[in-house]
């Protein structure tokens, strides 16, 4: 078997037992990186990733992830690799300092190869939205691989690397996860520290993982949450992320929200669903059905307030600090004149749409109403989760949709997000993994659960993932 | 709907210097989408509060104890225009 085609948990156990050393591993996986044929990175670090190999390989003792292999999404900060947020207003930048759950898994023994495509500033579901260029779908390069952590998700699905890390805001990690045939989790708001990753939207962003499993999934998650002193909303982590052992779902009670089963679903999403929910009952869990009835205000309460935020973060880009300014006699209108033309289209778009949200005369009507909203989204999740562990939906409404197809109708953009958005305003987590093929191409199931369930929900993913027996290799790809 | 004026209004309040014809294409498109978002002005939300966390925490507060923070030419070295230790910027009028 290729060193590409083992999973990181594999890697770990390889490793472990002398069968190959980070160098090789990392050797073996920078070629294909260095060849990124779906186009998946914006910085390769190569010679940095084979010092760090070669240090590890020299340790007396091997940390926990040593030489594993991983990619990061450009929107986290690594210090002196190029991070841009897939935007000219950073290009060429390089942070002073690596984002802390970065840090985190570096000192784990993992070895960054590289920094990822990303729509711009996280903005999009597609990675179009990049300001260098597009990434293509392993599955069919004539498609998207989704977004905004689209480069992170093609990687994996590419065994460019075994793992990667997203962020995912209305469901950056989950939507490019169920695009690619792969597994995308966010967990609970403040599971993981946000120091490093440069902000979209504060109540929303959160780090976490790609892998082409639950189990490896879940070894990343565990290595990055708890709290950290430079991001106060991050959490001390009750316990810890364990291992899925689980080969059934007896006793599990999952509900299937109504409102994202519905309209707007591709048939061929819908079946692998079904399939799926077939397979949870078939392991001895019992499938009710559970409505949300604001969930599909979702969407509608997101593009009020994400954009609102990031009107707010996104200030802070100026070309002064860093980044380089179009010069000007004067401040004002060096201001303006940088941020109209190193900005691209979407970012502006949200800027403006937050900014108008945000203005006065329209704040109570805007963004005070989708507060509100929000607020009746996360009781009926409380609701829900009176009644049942997990929530089962679709990830996303469609599978990959072919390049160009969107990018000229910004609301059909967002509309990728439907199945995805409520649980990020809701601030909880939830996973995806692959449940199937229409037409050829990757459906995802998302399920979700409440806050601090992730053993429970990566639990549960593992025994489906395990029943499903979805092969994660793309038609065609050779390792 | 969004005329004209907003947006030019609204580009300057977010710093956004854009073109005459993007200008056109920002009023269609911020239009057509808040069409969509306006579902959201019609629901019925008497006696609903709006969120401000989704997880009802305490503040967190560090000691008040100072610490080392960045060096100065670390802070710097991303800057293009640096002036006697600081970033330097255009006159302001």
């Amino acid at each position: 078997m290729a060193l590409r085609d083992l999973t990181a948990a594999e890697q770990v156990a390889a490793l472990a037992a002398g069968e190959t050393t980070s160098l090789e591993l990392v050797d073996a996986h920078l070629a294909a990186v260095e060849a990124d044929d779906v186009e998946a990175f914006l910085a390769i670090d190569a010679d940095g990733a084979r010092d760090r190999a070669r240090a590890i390989d020299a340790l007396p003792e091997r940390p926990p992830l040593a030489g594993v292999p991983i990619a990061i999404k450009d929107a986290l900060s690594t210090r002196d690799i190029v991070t841009t947020s897939g935007s000219r207003m950073l290009e060429g930048f390089r942070p002073v300092y690596t984002a802390t759950c970065v840090q985190r898994l570096e000192d784990a023994g993992a070895v960054v190869v590289g920094k990822t495509n990303m729509d711009e500033f996280a903005m999009g579901s597609s990675t179009e939205n990049s300001a260098y260029k597009d990434t293509l779908n392993p599955w069919d390069l004539q498609r998207v691989p989704g977004g905004s952590s689209g480069g992170s998700a093609a990687s994996v699905a590419q065994r460019q690397v075994p793992w990667s890390l997203g962020s995912d805001t209305g469901g950056s990690i989950r939507q490019p996860a169920a695009l690619c045939g792969i597994v995308g989790m966010k967990p609970t708001y403040g599971a993981i520290s946000r120091y490093g990753l440069i902000a979209f939207a504060s109540s929303l962003d959160q780090v976490g993982p790609f892998a082409r499993t639950v189990e490896d999934a879940a070894l990343l998650l565990r290595h990055m949450v708890g709290r950290d002193p430079m991001d106060s909303t991050s959490l001390d982590w009750p316990g810890e992320i364990t291992l899925p052992t689980a080969t059934d779902l007896a006793g599990l009670r999952v509900g299937v929200v109504e409102e994202l089963m519905g309209e707007g679903i591709e048939p061929g999403v819908r079946a692998a669903v079904d399939a799926s929910l077939k397979a949870i009952e078939d392991l001895g869990a019992t499938v009710v059905p559970v409505s949300l009835p604001s969930a599909l205000s979702g969407l509608a309460t997101y593009y009020v307030l994400a954009p609102a935020e990031c009107s707010s973060n996104l200030a802070r880009f100026d070309g002064i600090r860093y980044g380089h300014p179009v010069p000007a006699d004067n401040l004002l209108d060096q201001y303006e004149m940088t941020r109209g033309q190193l900005f691209g289209p979407e970012v502006k778009r949200r800027i403006m749409l937050g900014t108008f949200a945000l203005a006065s005369g329209y704040y109570d009507q805007y963004y005070g109403r989708a507060q509100r909203v929000r607020t009746l989204i996360v009781r009926e999740f409380e609701a829900a989760f009176q009644d049942v562990d997990l929530l089962a939906s679709p990830t996303s409404p469609t599978v990959a949709f072919p390049l160009g197809d969107r990018t000229a109708d910004p609301y059909a953009m967002y509309l990728a997000d439907v199945c995805t958005i409520p649980v990020s305003l809701a601030g909880l987590p939830a996973i995806s993994i692959p449940c199937g093929l229409s037409d050829g191409l990757p459906v995802g199931l998302q399920l979700a659960g409440p806050a601090f369930s992730e053993n429970r929900l990566l639990d549960a993913a593992h025994a489906l993932e395990k029943a499903l027996a979805f092969d994660t290799r793309p038609p065609g790809l050779t390792t | 709907m969004i005329d004209e004026n907003t947006v030019r209004h609204v580009a300057r309040l977010a710093r956004l210097r854009l073109e005459p014809e993007e200008e056109k294409v920002m009023q269609e498109e911020l239009s057509g989408i808040l069409e969509h978002i306006d579902a959201i002005r019609s629901m019925d939300l008497d006696g609903v509060p709006p969120t401000t966390h989704v997880l009802a925490l305490e503040n967190v507060l560090r000691a008040d104890v100072p610490r080392a923070s960045l060096p100065r030419e670390e802070a710097l070295r991303e800057a293009d225009d640096v002036v006697d230790d600081s970033f330097g910027v255009p006159r302001m009028d």
